[in-house]
């Protein structure tokens, strides 16, 4: 993909990217498309993104999705950025299953937090109460199980090439699909 | 493992030592020990010389068996759509608050668990339970309340009121086979005359085929096993009766047991098997007795043993069986497995039983009333058989009508009978919708009606519910849902984890969270199933939402959200643990769970 | 055109097959693949993980444990006209969120063909909501870890200890999605059999659920089996190849 006078007189693609539940090693991947950025850039302007450090998202045309929904204070990241995008895209395993935090779905909420605020003589637990912060679910739940999810690149993370194979079909109108290289789920 | 636990394993083992015994056996220790221990598991294993994780995949298979305490009285609640329109849910609840137990729970003092289970053929006189494996029909608060007391004062089962116990055959239209005054050992007096190969002419002019709902033709199944390699042959009596909202083979075996003893004879006779199973779904364990003692009479008149009537060569015996509650048990491989001592999970086919069968000999499994049939060809011959019915499918077919009608019960029709008539003669009035053959057959709607019973139409092993104009189809499907789910036997990808995802799909929009994403889902998963499942269970259990969401789409449309996609779980509900915890319940410690579904 | 006496046609391709050879067996043998996980060539066909699903002569059925037989017309990656891809996806797709499937983080991945069917029949997301149910690792045994969070409920290890090392060391309990395996020992634990690393059952799990221990991430990223070459460009025979660890 290169940067064209016809490509630039055209209006930007608007992007808004989150982590959700996610350890931003997707974010990382992403940035491996190194100077291919540059490029990028000519053809697309992020909106909220912890790129931009913008805060709120306006309607936009891709959201791409790291990490899955562990409290409340995803699913209301989450529902922003489906309310405002065209399309939304789950990146990553844990977007898409839940991944590594994932691990916790077998056992209770609630003896997880136990132990956790476990005060040091070991007698009681010292669970937070404020009402700012958000709750917990009983379980660590996949994006596509909170919203619909249009897209979905599987990595963990997705390499660089992959998320830019990714971002070329779809910006250029293709069905984006993953040559066997580009295709893994770890 | 105590000594009384010790006494009686070893009482059971000196009757039955083989492990293709191994369910008889299970089910025998556990009539007196409540359920099966790891130590009487682990005396068994030994004693069979299997190991011991064999006894547990047996012990986990059947509904019926326990690893678990499960109470001195193990009350079973039969659950299919008749009951429910019944109201046995709200005596199931009644009885749950009044023993004060939770579903499934065993009480403190190990005296009884409630639970539900899969329909237990008794719908015509509903609602019903089973306890300990015996059943109790037409269930009332009160007798609630009387079982409850008895319960309370720990009165065994074998000595509470008969009434209790009392169940009805319901015959409301005799027809050809129901019909007639039967002399016993006619039948097979006419098949010695007739001669083993003259029988199955005879059976071939009848054109008589299956009754249990595959509808294979009679004749060629005795045919295959008459010719196939081998010494020993075997005749099997499917009697496992499972599908929802049937219960005719249970009156057969009431009320005319020699009828279905001398088909399974005159089946041995033709095909040249000395031995038949009858294989007993455990939910009809009341009837044992009554069958033992049958077989005795037929024994002392020469009507069942060596030398049947006189005739030189005529050998043929029959054992009984129990299942111990699994509706897949009913597809004849995973019968046979089950016959075999083992978890009833369907054979790979070809082979096909009559070939491979039980112990891997040829073996003709048939549905009580197709070995029924086989005393009438028997007496009036063949033609005289095809000439009944319809061109297509000769003879008679019994129904169980149950459901919103006035004379719940037994119809004997002739093939080609349209449901209209059997809904006129049964008293329903206004009626939105009815199920034939199971929830594995088909729902029709009213413009359907004119359909006929039969074998090129509307083909039915003889369940036959109706849905009165009040009825919300929706449920009826999310039932047959629960049912499919609960029974998968769990050996093919598709069915095991499709019919768990139908159920949760059902529950999802039965929970007002389901949109019309959840419906595409249902008709792509029916769709899967059907093509790719091993056995008919799976390959069927989408046909009810299919059937259902095509004719009754009003069912489904007023309980889906307005936008496409609702979360998987409700999300608020997700929270609570937290909140617990946390002791919070502020605005922030809550979440509306229906936003995002207008994307 | 009619195939002669000895072949069967596979998606419009003549195939050679032995008498008594499945359809299954006849394909892999010529190199041609059809997805599957519960076979294998020394326990023969179990029929229970649907993947090799393919159409015969118009019907559906499993290419497992259907004999080949000639004038038969398979159609593997199309079914009468339609891709089929979508079907042989959704069942890994049922497979996947039936268990606990973490890739990441499991010694199998890059060496286990769950994984590579699903990059194979392009599954980009489990789809399904995930069952997350409570699994055991039974880590008893002084040479190989039991993680049933990754079991497919394929019988091979049943079937091999059984039919191979004469042990019986495994089998298959409950009903339903309640499926799962059980070990033969007083405490059910692996510790506590016979069962030893050089079993043939210790090696025939398609995924990670039986795993010899200490071995796990040998093979680096980029080298391992199906880093080499995806699932259905495999030039050899299944399972023939000892796999790298």
């Amino acid at each position: 993909m290169s940067a064209t006078a016809k490509t630039s007189a055209l209006p930007k693609v608007r992007a808004a990217t989150t982590s959700l539940a996610g350890c931003f090693g997707c974010h990382m991947s992403f940035l491996d498309i190194d100077e291919r950025i540059l490029d990028l850039m000519q053809i697309v302007e992020f909106d909220r993104s912890p790129l931009t450090d913008i805060k709120h998202c306006g309607p936009c045309d891709i959201a791409l999705i790291e990490g899955g929904c562990c409290n409340a204070e995803n699913v209301h990241v989450l529902r922003e950025l489906r309310a405002n995008a065209k399309i939304l895209v789950a990146v990553g395993a844990c977007a898409i299953n839940g991944g590594l935090p994932a691990l916790r779905n077998s056992l209770d909420v609630g003896d997880i937090l136990n132990e956790v605020y476990r005060t040091p003589d070991g007698a009681a637990s010292n669970v937070p109460k404020d009402p700012e912060l958000p709750l917990l679910f009983d379980k660590v739940y996949p994006v596509n199980e909170v919203v619909r999810v249009d897209y979905f690149i599987p990595g963990c993370p997705p390499s660089g090439d992959t998320i830019w194979k990714f971002l070329n079909d779809l910006i250029l109108g293709r069905m984006p699909r993953l040559d066997p290289q580009l295709m893994h789920y770890d | 493992m105590m000594a009384a636990e010790n006494d009686v394993v070893a009482r059971v083992l000196r009757r039955r030592a083989e492990p293709t015994q191994l369910l008889q056996i299970l089910r025998e220790a556990q009539e007196e020990l409540g359920w099966i221990s790891p130590e009487a598991a682990r005396a068994i294993a030994s004693a069979l010389d299997v190991p011991v994780t064999r006894v547990q995949s047996v012990v986990q298979f059947y509904s019926f068996l326990y690893d678990e305490p499960c109470g001195r009285y193990r009350i079973l609640f039969s659950d299919n759509i008749t009951y429910r329109m019944l109201g046995n849910r709200g005596l199931f609840e009644h009885m749950l608050k009044r023993l004060k137990l939770k579903r499934g729970e065993v009480s403190a003092d190990g005296a009884v668990s409630v639970d539900l289970t899969s329909c237990t053929g008794m719908c015509d006189q509903g609602p019903a339970l089973l306890v300990n494996n015996r059943p109790v029909t037409r269930m009332t608060a009160r007798r609630v309340d009387e079982i409850c007391d008895l319960v309370r004062d720990g009165l065994p089962v074998s000595e509470w009121p008969a009434d209790f116990f009392r169940v009805e055959d319901h015959i409301r239209r005799a027809g050809g086979l129901l019909g007639p005054r039967y002399e016993p050992g006619s039948a097979l007096k006419a098949a010695i005359a007739f001669g083993r190969q003259g029988m199955l002419d005879e059976m071939k002019r009848s054109n008589l085929r299956g009754r249990g709902g595959a509808g294979f033709v009679t004749s060629v199944k005795w045919e295959s096993c008459r010719n196939a390699p081998g010494a020993d042959r075997f005749v099997v009596c499917n009697a496992d009766e499972g599908e929802p909202g049937t219960f005719k083979d249970r009156v057969l075996l009431s009320s005319f047991a020699e009828r279905v003893f001398e088909g399974m004879a005159i089946a041995g006779f033709v095909v040249g098997a000395g031995k038949g199973l009858v294989y007993l779904r455990g939910e009809y364990q009341y009837l044992l007795e009554p069958l033992e003692a049958k077989l005795q009479a037929m024994r002392r008149e020469r009507l069942l043993g060596a030398s049947i009537c006189g005739a030189q060569g005529f050998d043929f015996d029959i054992e009984i069986h129990l299942g111990a509650g699994a509706y897949v048990c009913g597809e004849e491989s995973a019968l046979i497995e089950s016959l075999e001592g083992k978890p009833g999970k369907p054979r790979i086919r070809p082979p096909y039983p009559v070939t491979v069968g039980y112990l891997g000999k040829p073996t003709v499994v048939d549905n009580v009333e197709t070995l029924a049939n086989a005393t009438d060809i028997a007496i009036h011959g063949g033609r005289d058989f095809a000439g009944r019915g319809t061109r297509h499918s000769s003879g008679s077919k019994v129904l169980s009508v149950s459901g919103d009608c006035a004379r719940p019960g037994i119809y004997e029709y002739p093939f080609g009978v349209r449901i209209q008539q059997v809904l006129e003669d049964c008293g329903a009035g206004d009626v939105v919708a009815v199920q034939i053959s199971g929830p594995s057959g088909v729902c029709l709607t009213p413009d359907e009606f004119r359909r006929q019973i039969a074998f090129e139409d509307v083909p039915s092993s003889g369940g036959f519910m109706v849905f009165g104009k009040d009825r919300d189809v929706f449920n009826v499907a999310r039932n047959f849902a629960h049912f499919f789910a609960h029974e998968s036997c769990g050996f093919c990808t598709p069915c095991r984890t499709g019919t768990a995802l139908i159920r949760d799909a059902l529950d999802k929009i039965a929970d007002g969270r389901g949109s019309r994403y959840e419906i595409n889902e249902l008709m792509r998963l029916a769709d899967l199933l059907k093509r790719t499942s091993l056995c008919g269970l799976g390959q069927t259990a989408g046909n009810p939402i299919r059937d259902t969401w095509l004719k009754f789409r009003p069912a489904y449309e007023r309980r889906l959200i307005r936008g496409d996609f609702d979360p998987a779980v409700d999300l608020d509900a997700a929270l609570a643990r937290a909140r617990e915890i946390s002791g919070r319940d502020d605005a922030g410690a809550h979440i509306d769970t229906h936003i995002g579904a207008k994307a | 055109m009619t195939p002669p006496d000895s072949t069967i046609l596979i998606d419009d391709v003549p195939v050679p097959f032995e008498p008594g050879q499945t359809i299954l067996e006849a394909a892999l043998e010529a190199g041609v693949f059809i997805p599957h996980l519960c076979f294998h060539p020394e326990l023969g066909a179990h029929g229970s993980c649907r993947l090799c699903n393919v159409i015969v002569n118009g019907r559906n059925i499993s290419a497992c444990t259907m004999k080949a037989a000639s004038g038969q017309e398979i159609e593997v990656d199309t079914w009468l006209g339609e891709s089929a891809q979508a079907y042989r996806r959704t069942l890994v797709q049922m497979l996947f969120v039936e268990g606990n499937h973490f890739c990441p983080s499991c010694e199998k991945s890059g060496n286990c063909q769950l994984q590579a069917l699903g990059y194979d029949s392009e599954m980009m997301t489990p789809h399904f909501v995930e069952f997350y149910p409570h699994r055991p690792v039974d880590a008893s045994h002084p040479d190989v870890l039991l993680d049933l969070n990754r079991c497919i409920l394929c019988e091979l290890c049943v079937r091999a200890s059984r039919d191979m090392d004469g042990k019986s060391v495994f089998a298959l309990a409950g009903r339903g999605m309640a499926s799962h395996i059980v070990v033969n020992s007083p405490s059910g634990k692996l510790g506590d059999t016979n069962f030893s690393a050089t079993d043939k059952a210790a090696h025939v799990c398609p995924v990670g659920a039986i795993l010899i221990k200490r071995v796990g991430f040998a093979k680096p990223i980029g080298q391992r089996r199906y880093d080499l070459e995806p699932i259905s460009e495999e030039a050899t025979p299944r399972r023939e190849v000892e796999e790298a660890k």
